[in-house]
């Protein structure tokens, strides 16, 4: 399985933080536009699978305990989208 | 006519040490303290109603939420965002030192996500003071009473973490554990873990998105 190390996996965190930055500081947000708050989202869904998967070592742990975090993760980022949605 | 069956033809499933052997993959574990981890669970569930709370609670007083939102600073969001990720990254490489006996190493290691989490544990008391500055408290509008909710309650939640890291690191420099005895420190990681993962969602729905 296709597999990171601890340091690729803390520069493709800072990358993904930055482009988050990026797009709250240029003023992307705002007016109901649902484009940059899909954006952040799955930005913040890669950068949580991968503390999952590679930090918390999930990927060698039952599948139970990998599904149950990246479900919680799933689940609170679409509820979040459909609060967005809902505002737009 | 068939051929005879040789009279020693290896047994079903044995290798002859000439054939190559199949990799044998490590059963999956998970790592750390079972106690712990379902401590972890109930704390995902607590943060997952509070985000959840924020997000349909903004629904509400939209634009309110907008403007206190952008009063909050951005640079100081990403910079505690960068140092708990360095953080995670030095307990990861911690754990993973140990796992090689190498424990000067892995005290340095812990020594660092010490020096990130106390970072954080700075910029946000920096960032509290301006906004008690600012006269802002619990009662001052919903959207506060969710900012100081769920960055408070994340706050804690690091320094714990930062105790558990710290007694970490004695141990290990004692000498306590090693290649055989990751327990203790796979617990402190997850712990560590999951306050990086509490940030990482609540970083852009605090801070960043409106």
């Amino acid at each position: 399985m296709f597999r990171l190390t601890i340091g690729k996996t803390w520069v493709l965190l800072v990358l993904l933080t930055g482009l988050t930055f990026g797009l709250g500081e240029g003023g992307f947000f705002g007016h109901g536009a649902m484009l940059p708050v899909l954006l952040v989202l799955v930005f913040s869904g890669i950068k949580g699978a991968l503390v999952i998967l590679e930090y918390l070592e999930m990927r060698k742990a039952p599948g139970l305990w990998r599904w149950l975090l990246l479900g919680w993760l799933t689940l609170v980022l679409a509820l979040v989208v459909l609060a967005y949605w809902i505002a737009s | 006519m068939p051929s005879p069956t040789p009279v020693f033809a290896p047994l079903p499933g044995l290798a002859s040490p000439s054939q190559p052997t199949a990799r044998v993959r490590a059963a999956p574990r998970l790592r750390g303290d079972l106690g712990v981890w379902l401590v972890i669970l109930m704390e995902l569930l607590t943060f997952a109603i509070l985000f959840v709370s924020y997000a349909f609670a903004r629904t509400q007083e939209l634009a309110l939420f907008n403007a206190s939102q952008a009063t909050l600073n951005l640079h100081t969001g990403a910079l505690n965002t960068v140092l708990l990720i360095s953080g995670s990254a030095c307990v990861a490489s911690a754990v993973q030192a140990m796992g090689r006996d190498a424990r000067v190493a892995c005290a340095r290691w812990l020594l660092g996500a010490l020096a990130c989490g106390s970072g954080f544990v700075g910029v946000k008391l920096w960032e509290y003071a301006g906004k008690l500055a600012e006269g802002v408290d619990l009662s001052t509008n919903t959207f506060y009473m969710f900012y100081l909710l769920l960055t408070g309650f994340h706050f804690l939640h690091v320094l714990v973490g930062l105790l558990a890291l710290a007694w970490l690191w004695w141990r290990v420099r004692r000498g306590d554990y090693g290649r055989g005895d990751l327990h203790a420190l796979e617990t402190g990681a997850a712990f560590w873990h999951m306050v990086d993962l509490l940030w990482i969602v609540l970083f852009p729905l605090v801070y960043v998105m409106r």
